[in-house]
């Protein structure tokens, strides 16, 4: 028998130990699942984990990929240290893509150094005004952010939709349901010859930094962490729950408003009916994968852009379904879940029947 | 029957349609939370229950069958967020929703095949004499009997909530689990049988729609219902009553989206489309506000992990 014995300390090795380990159970569980579904597993592994990252251009098609969930992921781990349980930020990500966008086709042909620094800010603006409804209803209202958050990021999607049908639509488009092209001055600069990398890579790095300092080196960030695990003490050093709360909401909110416009104007460039294949989702995944810590989430986030490319290749190569991705991500976080038990609890054997 | 007459039954009709599956889920998620349980899954063990009853309706042709996949469907996925959250002593906020992220993911992956097959819905069941009384005979005694059933089932919860023994441990469970162990009883049973309850009425609420509601299989059918859900059992401050009467009125606000256009109202579709959406937060900003009230209300516990203490 196995049973669990409470550890006199939360173990550190175990926490960096669990995120490795829910790794190797997915990656099992996966090989388990190209089975069933009939796909020779050797096939399905190397289509899966190796083919997408054997080339330079996959490599940085990774970038592509890793930058927008790190630097989501690396804002959401703030507010889910304090408690604040934002999983709008798809929401928050798509009204960056709608702001920044719009700023890009009002100054459409304008070739000026400004157009995108100002589709910067205004996508950051825009993220943060989403963001800031949930916080708003939650510090005066009392309603549930995690609820508000969710139901704002539908109305976000809806909201791009009506927009790329009808205002923003591309004039000589034929109708179809798309903005025009960014032109030149709007779209991000590549950083790699020959690549789709652009500079939102750096910018996520530099957001891990900032990040970093911030909840380390700051009285903020020392708040953040007393008010998440122990809200009665922080209330009495002061630290006020509903400024963290805004904080929290605000900062996730610019961070995915950014990663919505670098979306719009470095990959995609032009506005489409979906801008993202769930990355304000996933990135809730790469937070946790990543221990709410910045530099975890460096790694977490690489792990799950393998997880969207795996998909692609999977499905080009060996005609799966793209579905497979939120399969592999659901698990992992299942996984990781699971293995986080071994933090605070040791597995011991127990022989049924004999005393203790 | 006049042609109004007519329109207004059938407008009725659909609003009954629509809340249905919300019924369902909110009705298991409120006996969940009473037993101080948060399973933020509903959305992704509505499209289990989905998937699982579509396809097993589709393959044997029965739709009874069907209704019990989709049931165990989500009867199953409620189980894994228990095991995780009961035994393993996860966070229930991030266990459940990786619950939904895996059933999102799982549902896409497994109804694949099954995007574009027709299904011809649950056949009705007119009740006899009743269904003979002008306009509202055909608007209440002509359905399938799964919305006869979501009806029983919550006046069977609220009978067992308040009138039972069982129900007075379930309550006790979720408010003080501490006092509840003390007195002998299984905090961690009690609340893994109310997890599964949950995980069958998602399930069926799931089947629901795409047996009846849709009726077909699509990636994301759900759209949002089990955190619609969710917010409706904010809405019924944890009472079965109320939450029939939310159920109903957000069914009446989602086929006001597609009547709009019927009765003149010219607006692009995707703003009718986000009016539940806006709408649940409206409602959960309204109740929310009165602290006093949600805290009477809500079962004590919920959300927290128990750990119990020899």
């Amino acid at each position: 028998m196995i049973s669990l014995q409470p550890r006199q300390q939360p173990s550190k090795l175990m926490g960096l130990l669990a995120p490795l380990l829910a790794l190797l159970l997915t990656v099992l569980a996966g090989l388990v699942l190209f089975a069933l579904l009939g796909v020779p597993v050797g096939q399905g592994f190397y289509a899966f984990f190796i083919e997408p990252v054997s080339s330079v251009y996959g490599l940085s098609e990774l970038g592509v990929k890793a930058a927008p969930l790190i630097m989501i992921a690396v804002a959401l781990s703030v507010g889910y240290r304090s408690n604040v349980w934002n999983i709008g930020a798809e929401g928050q990500l798509i009204l960056g893509g709608i702001c920044g966008g719009a700023v890009a086709l009002y100054f459409y042909e304008v070739d000026a150094w400004y157009v995108l620094p100002l589709m910067m800010l205004s996508g950051v603006l825009g993220g943060m005004l989403w963001a800031a409804i949930p916080a708003l209803l939650r510090t005066r209202f009392n309603a549930n952010e995690i609820l508000t958050s969710l139901m704002l990021t539908y109305i976000a999607a809806l909201l791009l939709s009506l927009l790329v049908h009808g205002p923003l639509r591309d004039p000589d488009g034929f109708n179809f349901p798309e903005s025009r092209l960014f032109h030149a001055a709007a779209t991000l600069p590549n950083i790699m010859q020959g690549t789709r990398l652009h500079i939102g890579a750096l910018v996520a790095l530099l957001l891990v930094v900032v990040t970093w300092v911030l909840l380390s080196r700051t009285l903020l960030g020392f708040a953040l962490k007393v008010n998440g695990q122990a809200p009665r003490a922080g209330q009495y050093a002061g630290f006020t729950q509903n400024r963290l709360i805004w904080f929290s909401l605000l900062y996730c909110g610019a961070c995915a408003g950014l990663a919505g416009l670098f979306e719009v104007a470095g990959p995609i460039g032009q506005l489409l009916p979906t801008i993202s294949p769930g990355y304000g989702f996933t990135a809730i995944i790469v937070a946790f994968l990543g221990r709410l810590h910045p530099v975890g989430v460096v790694f977490a986030g690489l792990v799950m852009a393998l997880s969207y490319l795996g998909g692609e290749s999977a499905q080009i190569s060996l005609n799966l379904p793209v579905a497979v991705t939120g399969v592999f991500q659901g698990m992992l976080l299942f996984f990781l879940l699971a293995a986080d038990v071994l933090i605070h609890y040791r597995l011991v054997w127990r022989r049924t029947g004999v005393a203790a | 029957m006049s042609a109004d007459n007519s329109m207004l039954v059938l407008i009725g009709l659909s609003v009954i349609t629509a809340a249905t599956p919300l019924v369902y889920a909110a009705i298991g998620e409120l006996v969940v939370e009473k037993s101080g349980v948060l399973n933020l899954g509903v959305e992704g063990m509505m499209l289990g229950g989905a998937v699982g009853g579509f396809a097993v309706a589709h393959l044997s042709g029965s739709a009874l069958l069907g209704v019990l996949a989709g049931m165990l469907s989500g009867m199953l996925l409620s189980l894994l967020f228990a095991f995780l959250t009961l035994h393993l002593r996860s966070s229930q906020v991030a266990t459940g929703l990786a619950l939904t992220l895996f059933g999102i993911g799982l549902s896409a992956l497994l109804g694949q095949p099954l995007i574009g097959v027709a299904y011809e819905g649950i056949p009705t069941y007119a009740i006899p004499v009743l269904r003979d009384i002008p306009v509202l005979g055909t608007l209440l005694f002509e359905h399938d009997l799964m919305v006869y059933g979501s009806i029983l089932l919550v006046v069977a919860v609220s009978f067992f909530l308040r009138s039972t023994r069982a129900g007075l441990i379930l309550r006790a469970v979720g408010d003080s689990p501490e006092a509840a162990h003390a007195l002998g009883y299984r905090v961690i049973l009690v609340r893994y049988l109310a997890t599964l309850f949950g995980g069958a009425c998602a399930g069926l609420s799931g089947c629901y729609l795409s047996m009846a509601y849709a009726p077909m299989w699509a990636e994301n059918l759900s759209a949002g219902r089990g955190w619609i859900a969710l917010a409706l059992v904010v809405f019924a401050t944890w009472q079965p009553s109320r939450l029939l009467f939310g159920a109903y009125l957000f069914g009446g606000i989602t086929i006001l989206q597609l009547h709009a256009q019927a009765i003149g109202i010219n607006v692009p579709s995707q703003l009718m489309s986000m009016l539940p959406y806006i709408a649940t937060i409206i409602v959960l900003v309204l109740i929310s506000r009165d602290r006093g009230r949600i805290r009477k209300n809500a079962p004590a516990s919920i959300g927290q992990a128990f750990h119990p203490t020899k």
